[in-house]
Order: structure tokens, then C-alpha cells, then sequence
């Protein structure tokens, strides 16, 4: 099996997995990046988006053979020290309860803000409607990524 | 140390269900079990002097404080950390929080029945202060002056007299020799004093969940270790007939394909009979167990249909059947009464699905067993486990993750005994996965339930007769192999303890057939409990052409407590806790009401469609009143408004409440508006989140939580919010539409 070639947080990787596999496996098993969540294994709950040259996917249905020569953004991509607009909002909002899914939020809302900096509030529903919180932290995800809107507009 | 020798029930000790077990008092310095908790916990590279089991503080000024219970997002690592960090009076900052293994020293660690807080609040505060009065004891040894000459505060130790000072630091190994004090002879701060109880602490785990760099149970990684994932009969008590593994075997990555033991009547946590798939990773096993082809002898629950078995207990309600409470005599009050009503409701079987399906990874060696897993209960898998192996439960250590959410689910040790006996049969490591499919379809189910209500009421309104029944599978099914009724503490749910005035009462209980694993999903048979009372509550108060919130006020009557024994004969839980210490208090349903009819105007002249429901409901020795707004057009329900208030005693973080409720309404709203699972030729239908479905983003109303502190004990708070927001949301859709739905869930009726 040829070793595949990836791009990932902007750093050269090479695995030996099948085409087939999900990024989703790719990441957490063989190269030990967890930020990445599984949640369903249908891209049904949204625990697992990463961006793939930009753009939001579920990573659980999405094969990694289809990443080659393409940039994957994950949680651990967005800023080690947390000083991301999104993330700081996250935190001043106290968003999260147990966490799980919010890699797989913040992916999401990140993506929505880097396309559609000022969103609407339907901006937002339909932004996120793929990603499920079962702890119910969609009101404070909501405000957050109003209050992240702010601050990039007001930073750029 | 003290123990408080608890009154268990044969249920409790198999199930871990209960409020607490031994509860501590300040333990002998530097314990063997708490050296090995932080080196199990995590890399602790200073040498941290431990002043008790909660307690050490290095010479560089860490703090490290271990916090016993399980994180599932309800805050508790945070309240834990506040409360003992309040009396040791310390640096936020300079605090390290560790989890604690398994071990019983800590007491109860079944992080269940809305307990961390409540069964923890003075314990923790004793931990904090007898901490700090080992400092201090410290101190005045070391400038050798009068105890009373000295006084630690902000982690630092003062000599009054002098004005000299040492830090804890610098106290620290010092302060470890010092005796225990006696908790009588502590004193503890005053509550204008607190700094961190009662203030909105940010959540202990904040900056890593934002950063992706948490440690949930699938996250664990250990050198050979084996994922596996099992294929579970779709039966309960079926088992593989025949097995060919051929073709799983030849997936690259799999490394071996093991039958799982027969299970066992009661089930218990004891693993479900099927095949598991271990491999090098999750993919590859996953695809190895789609390889598989196996043939099922499907045993004799393969004719249970949950259609069926919730029609039989509907018929069930409606004849008498056993009495567990009683006051008065019901057919007189009926003979009496002016109008009399009756309804019947029902609630569907429900499942947990938390974001984070079931996940443990177990290391078999010699008779010793290292566990990490999501749970929620550590004690009830080091119980478990070395049943399974023949072990003993010293031998079981175990480690708890953050748990992505569990609402119940994660309280069953199930998951973990599945990956000791595979980590003992191939002698790996192994971590088994539960996907989403496992998750829905081979879990530890809500029971379905019907229940029937009659009441009989007198010229102005009140309440004269009272007559309910009610039928479920009970929880107890999983741990005994012979029916023995619904349990006292599930009838102490919203059944047995009700606060209205009545002259007569009779309450009966018919317990079901169970042919899948009966849970308890949080806030338990609160859930269909509190469904069918106050849908009926507010069903007479429709009938006397009264507002509900004037029809409470009403049957509420005169300001008392409530004693279920005395009132009603019923032998009542109080969800463990003592009558004297967590009261049923009319005053503070009233106040809930109160504070609800100040924030919203029940009498508004609402545009046609829409309505207001309200519903207030105490459970977990908290009372929460939740009223919903919706609005109801061509069959399209959309829910716009939720004021919930919490009267939960003390409130040690206010912010982490109020999430707790936010979370609450929405759990509340999945499963009376989506929340279904429904079983056929025994096995669930149900899959995955689209069939499964719980709230998303576009269904979330408009939140608003008030809190009504007060200086009661604290009371639970991760549970309580779900019972009245079900009953709550069918009485608006009543108001707004004048169609009563009375079985839930409510998109059975209309889109949602």
C-alpha cells in the first residue's frame, strides 16, 4: 500500500492506511491527534468536523484518500493557546458542559465565520444545525459566535 | 474518621444507586491510596505534602486538590474545587485538580442522583479547613507561639503578633506531620467571606476543551493497545449460534476475533453475549465486525414488542392494582366530589446518547486489572470487575477520563467489563468502542410507562378524591432475575410525594415485563412521572376554568412540610437524604411559582396559536418551575420561550447552574418532543441520530433561567430541570391549540 501524503495544521505527514479509512480514524489512531471527536460514525452530529482546504466536513464519512494534496484544519490547528477570537469568546461565554462535541463546534463555527464574518442569527442556525450538543449549549454557542464576530471585525 | 453506616438495600449494593456510602472525615496524612492517586492521575513532578485525602500542597505553592467525582459537563470537578479551595483559602491560579481513582476512602464516588454537591458541600469544606488549620498548627510550631497567634489566608500563614509570614509552600512538609484536627473543633468561614463559593468560576477544564486537548475515555493510548468492537445479540439473554470469522480476520488490522461470555439472569453489568473484533485501530475493527457473519439463537425475548407491551400497561392502569400510598378513602371522595376527571399518559422507552458513546480500555495483569474509562462510577467497576476476573477489588484500579456527557449511562460498569474479559483473553490491553448504533440499540433503556390519573374535585376547586396508578418495567429487573415491583425510590419519584392538599389519596404501582436493560436516565422516573402529574394538574385547572398558576397557588393550600409516611402511608426516599435536613417545603413551591409569575405574564392575550404552560416539580431535594411558550401554526410546532427557575439550596457556582438548566430544558425537549425508542421482535428499531433524533441548533427556544438562592442545603442540580419541562411544554401546546396530547413524544402529533 503506498503511504499517503497529508497536510495537516500546516504540517507534512505521511500515513500508511488504507484509502478507505476515515480521516477521522487517521487522525485520532495513527497519528494521536484526539481533538478530533467521534460522535456517530454518519456525519450526522458534526463531533468530528475538521476543514478540508477550507471547508467544514465530517471527517467519520469522509475517506482520507480523497485528501491528498489538499489541507486539513483541525481543533488542535486553530490555536494551542487558545488565543483564537472563537476560542476566547468559547471561554468568556462559558460555552461548554462536558466538551465532547465542542472541537466538532468550534470547527463548524469557525468555518461559518472565515465565509460570512457578520452572520445573521438563521446564518448561524443553518451554520450549525449539523452539529449536536446533547449537554444543550447551543444558546451560549450561539452568543459566542456573535461575540467572536465582533471581535474579528473589530481586530481586521 | 467517621462512618455513616447506611441503611442499602440489596438493589443499592448491586446497582451503586443511592446517595453515599462511607463518608469521610479528615483522613491520616499522606495515605498510601493518595500517592498513588497522583501518581496514577497524572505527572506530579514536585513532591507535593499531603495534609488528607483531598489536600497537598507542594513546596513551590501548587495546590493540588483531588476531586473524586466524575466530570460529565454538570460542573462538579469546578463545585468541588471551589468549595475546598474556599476553606483552605488559596490561589485559584495555583491549583492543580486531579481526579481521584476509584478507591472507597473518598466515599461515594457514584457520580449519580444529583449527589456531588449535595453529599459533598460540608465534607469538602471540612477537607479545605482542616487543611488549613494544619498550616496554621504549622506555623505556630515553627515561630513556637499560641495557635491562636496566627492565621492563614490567601495562602499564606500570618503571625499576628510579629506581621511575619510564610507561605503554605513553605509550610507545606511541616504541616503534613501535624495531628489531624477534630472536625468538631474547626471552624469554618462565614459566608460573606466566601471567594470562590457562590461566585461563577470558570469551568477547571475550559482552555483544554477549546483547544482540543482533553482526555475523554476513547482518547485514552497506551503502548499494544487493541480497539475492539463488539456486535452485541439485538436480544437481550440471545446468543451466537454459529460464528464465521473468516472473513473479519482477513481486514488488515485485525488482530484476533473473541466471543463474548453467555449473559448472565440478572444481567447486572455483566457483559451482553455477541462477538467482539479487536484490532490495531477503530476503522479496522470496525470493518471487522461488518466481516462478520454470525446466526443468532434469539432467545425468548424475541417476541417483545414495546408497541404491545406499553398497550398492556395502559390496560394495566386502568384496573386497581397494588397500593403503595394511601389517605382517606378514595370512593367515598369520588361519591362527593362535584366534577370528576380522569386521563390517562404515557411516556416511550428513551435512550441517553451522550455525545461520547460508552468507551473503557481495561490491561489485564496476572490477577490485577488497570482500568480508564468514562464513568460515572469507578467503585461500581472495581466491584464488578473483580467479580468477573475472580479478583479482589484491590486489585481493580481505576482511572476516570472526562466523560462526554452521560446522563446515567455511564453509572453502568457494563462497558468496562466488556474490556477486562477481552484484555484477559488476549492478554492485550484493549479499549472497547461503543459506536452510536451500540449506543442506541444495546443500552440501559428508560422505561417505557403508562399511568392513569382520576381526580375528584369540590365546589370551589379543591381537591377531594385522588386516585393514580401506574405501570413500568422497573430498574430493578437488572439486577434481579425475579419481578419484584416497581421500587420504592422510582415511586419516590413525582409519584408517592405529592404537595397538594387532598382529603383522599390512593396511589397504585403494577410493575411490567422487561425485555431490555432498564436504566436510569437522568432524572429518571421523575421523567414520566412528573409528565402525567402535571399535564393533570393542569388539566382540572382547565376544567374549573381557572389559570394554573391560581389553580397551584390553590392546591398548594397552607404553608407546610410534607411527610410522605405520615400523609400518605408511602415510604418515602427522599433521594437519600434526611426529612429534618431536605424538608418538603410548600414555601419554596410557592416561591418557584412566584418568581415565575413575576417573570412571565400568564394572563397575556397571547395571537392566536400561541400559549403558555407551566410546570413545577421538586426532585434531587431542588424545586425548578419551568414555563414554556409555543406557538402552534398548520401543524408546525415551534417552542419560543423557556423561563425555568431552580431553587436548589446554596448555589456554590451560579453560572454552572444555570448551564445545567439551559442543558436541562434542552434534554427536556428532546425527548418530549423526539424522544423515542422503540423496540421490536425484542431488538431496538432506533440506529443513530437520524432516527434517534435529539435537539438541534434551528428547535432551541429562547432560554431564561432565574435562580433562587437561598441558605438551604444544597440540592441537586444536574438532574432536577428535566421533569417539568415535558409537562410544561403539552400544557402550552393545550393553551395554544386546546389539544390535549397526553402521550408523549409530542411529533407523534405535530411537526416539530
Amino acid at each position: 500500500m503506498p503511504m499517503i501524503q497529508l497536510n495537516i495544521n500546516d504540517k507534512n505527514y505521511e500515513v500508511d492506511a488504507p484509502e478507505d479509512m476515515p480521516i477521522l480514524w487517521v487522525l485520532r489512531d495513527l497519528l494521536n491527534k484526539k481533538g478530533t471527536k467521534f460522535g456517530c460514525g454518519k456525519g450526522l452530529c458534526g463531533s468530528c468536523t475538521v476543514h478540508l482546504n477550507g471547508e467544514p466536513i465530517r471527517s467519520c464519512v469522509t475517506p482520507v484518500g480523497i485528501a491528498k494534496n489538499s489541507k486539513i484544519k483541525t481543533i488542535e490547528g486553530v490555536d494551542e493557546t487558545g488565543a483564537h477570537p472563537i476560542q476566547i469568546a468559547w471561554k468568556e461565554n462559558n460555552v461548554p458542559q462536558c466538551g465532547y462535541c465542542q472541537s466538532g463546534q468550534i470547527m463548524s463555527a469557525l468555518s461559518l465565520l472565515e465565509s460570512n464574518p457578520k452572520p445573521s442569527d438563521d446564518d448561524i442556525t443553518n451554520a450549525m444545525q449539523g452539529n449536536i450538543c446533547r449537554c444543550g449549549t447551543y444558546p451560549r454557542i450561539k452568543q459566542a459566535i456573535k461575540d467572536a464576530s465582533k471581535a474579528m471585525e473589530s481586530k481586521s | 474518621m467517621k462512618a455513616v453506616q447506611l441503611n442499602r438495600r440489596d438493589f443499592l449494593k448491586y446497582s451503586g444507586f443511592g446517595a453515599s456510602g462511607l463518608l469521610l472525615g479528615c483522613a491520616t496524612a499522606k495515605t498510601n491510596m493518595l500517592a498513588s492517586t497522583l501518581q496514577g492521575a497524572t505527572a506530579v513532578d514536585t513532591s507535593p505534602e499531603t495534609l488528607n485525602l483531598f489536600v497537598s500542597i507542594g513546596s513551590d505553592n501548587r495546590i493540588h486538590l483531588i476531586n473524586h467525582r466524575s466530570e460529565m459537563g454538570q460542573g462538579s470537578k469546578t463545585g468541588i474545587t471551589q468549595i475546598i479551595a474556599d476553606e483552605l483559602d488559596v490561589d485559584w491560579q495555583n491549583i492543580e485538580v486531579i481526579q481521584g481513582l476509584g478507591n472507597y476512602d473518598y466515599g461515594s464516588q457514584n457520580t449519580d442522583g444529583s449527589t456531588s454537591i449535595r453529599s459533598f458541600y460540608s465534607k469538602m469544606r471540612e477537607m479545605g479547613a482542616s487543611a488549613k488549620r494544619m498550616l496554621e498548627s504549622a506555623a505556630a510550631q515553627f515561630w513556637q507561639v499560641d495557635l491562636a497567634q496566627v492565621e492563614a489566608k490567601n495562602q499564606v500563614v500570618i503571625n499576628k503578633v510579629t506581621g511575619k509570614q510564610l507561605t503554605y509552600g513553605d509550610l507545606a512538609e511541616l504541616a503534613a506531620k501535624q495531628p489531624v484536627p477534630d472536625v468538631k473543633l474547626l471552624t469554618l468561614k462565614n459566608e460573606s467571606d466566601f471567594k470562590f463559593i457562590g461566585k461563577p468560576v470558570a469551568a477547571v477544564d475550559l482552555d483544554d476543551i477549546v483547544t482540543g486537548n482533553t482526555v475523554f475515555g476513547i482518547d485514552h493510548e497506551m503502548p499494544g493497545l487493541l480497539t475492539a468492537v463488539i456486535v452485541r445479540c439485538p436480544v437481550i439473554h440471545g446468543k451466537v449460534k454459529s460464528l464465521d470469522d473468516s472473513a473479519a480476520r482477513k481486514i488488515p488490522g485485525v488482530v484476533d476475533v473473541i466471543q463474548m461470555p453467555e449473559t448472565t439472569l440478572p444481567v447486572v453489568f455483566n457483559p451482553l453475549n455477541g462477538v467482539a473484533v479487536l484490532a490495531t485501530n477503530t476503522w479496522a475493527a470496525m470493518k471487522g465486525r461488518e466481516a462478520l457473519k454470525i446466526e443468532w439463537d434469539l432467545g425468548k425475548n424475541q417476541d417483545y414488542n414495546s408497541k404491545d407491551a406499553l398497550a398492556m400497561m395502559a390496560e394495566t392502569v386502568k384496573k386497581p392494582t397494588k397500593v403503595i400510598g394511601k389517605k382517606g378513602d378514595v370512593d367515598a371522595g369520588f361519591a362527593k366530589a362535584k366534577t370528576v376527571i380522569e386521563a390517562s399518559y404515557s411516556v416511550p422507552f428513551e435512550v441517553h446518547a451522550p455525545m461520547e458513546p460508552p468507551m473503557s480500555t481495561a490491561m489485564v495483569t496476572g490477577d490485577s486489572c488497570e482500568i480508564w474509562a468514562s464513568s460515572q462510577n469507578p467503585q461500581a467497576i472495581m466491584k464488578h470487575t473483580a467479580n468477573l476476573l475472580g479478583t479482589t477489588e484491590d486489585k481493580i484500579k481505576v482511572h476516570v477520563t472526562l466523560l462526554g456527557g452521560a446522563f446515567g449511562r455511564k453509572a453502568k460498569a457494563d462497558y468496562s467489563l466488556e474490556a477486562a474479559f477481552l484484555s484477559k483473553a488476549s492478554g492485550k490491553p484493549v479499549k472497547v468502542v461503543w459506536t452510536r448504533e451500540d449506543d442506541i440499540q444495546s443500552g440501559y433503556f428508560h422505561a417505557g410507562s403508562a399511568q392513569y390519573m382520576k381526580a375528584g374535585l369540590d365546589d370551589n376547586g379543591g381537591i377531594i378524591s385522588w386516585l393514580q396508578r401506574v405501570s413500568y418495567p422497573s430498574i430493578f429487573s437488572t439486577f434481579s432475575p425475579k419481578d419484584k415491583g416497581i421500587q420504592g425510590f422510582e415511586l419516590g419519584m413525582g409519584y408517592g410525594d405529592l404537595p397538594f392538599e387532598m382529603e383522599n389519596y390512593q396511589a397504585e404501582a403494577s410493575s411490567a415485563r422487561a425485555a431490555v436493560r432498564i436504566g436510569w436516565m437522568r432524572s429518571v422516573c421523575n421523567i414520566q412521572q412528573a409528565f402525567a402529574l402535571h399535564s393533570f394538574v393542569d388539566e382540572l385547572a382547565h376544567s374549573q376554568n381557572i389559570s394554573t398558576p391560581k389553580f397551584l397557588k390553590a392546591i398548594y393550600g397552607a404553608d407546610r412540610k410534607i411527610n410522605p409516611k405520615e400523609e400518605y402511608n408511602f415510604k418515602y426516599f427522599n433521594y437519600n437524604e434526611p426529612l429534618k435536613k431536605h424538608a418538603i417545603e410548600i414555601s419554596r413551591y410557592q416561591a418557584v411559582l412566584d418568581k415565575l409569575t413575576q417573570e412571565v405574564n400568564f394572563d397575556e392575550k397571547l395571537p392566536a396559536g400561541q400559549g403558555w404552560g407551566i410546570a413545577i416539580h421538586r426532585s434531587f431535594v431542588s424545586y425548578v418551575g419551568v414555563a414554556t411558550k409555543v406557538e402552534v401554526t398548520n401543524g408546525q410546532l415551534k417552542v419560543l420561550d423557556v423561563h425555568c427557575a431552580i431553587d436548589c439550596g446554596t448555589v456554590i457556582n451560579p453560572d454552572r447552574v444555570t448551564s445545567q438548566m439551559e442543558g436541562a430544558m434542552i434534554f427536556g425537549l428532546s425527548l418530549a418532543l423526539m424522544g423515542k425508542v422503540d423496540i421490536e421482535n425484542g431488538a431496538v428499531v432506533q440506529s443513530n441520530f437520524h432516527d434517534y433524533q435529539v435537539l438541534r441548533m434551528s428547535q432551541t427556544p429562547n432560554i431564561h433561567v432565574h435562580l433562587i438562592p437561598n441558605g438551604n442545603y444544597p440540592g441537586g442540580v444536574g438532574e432536577p430541570g428535566v421533569p417539568p419541562l415535558a409537562p410544561s411544554l403539552a400544557n402550552a401546546v393545550f393553551a395554544a391549540t386546546g389539544e390535549r396530547y397526553r402521550t408523549l413524544p409530542l411529533n407523534k402529533y405535530l411537526s416539530v
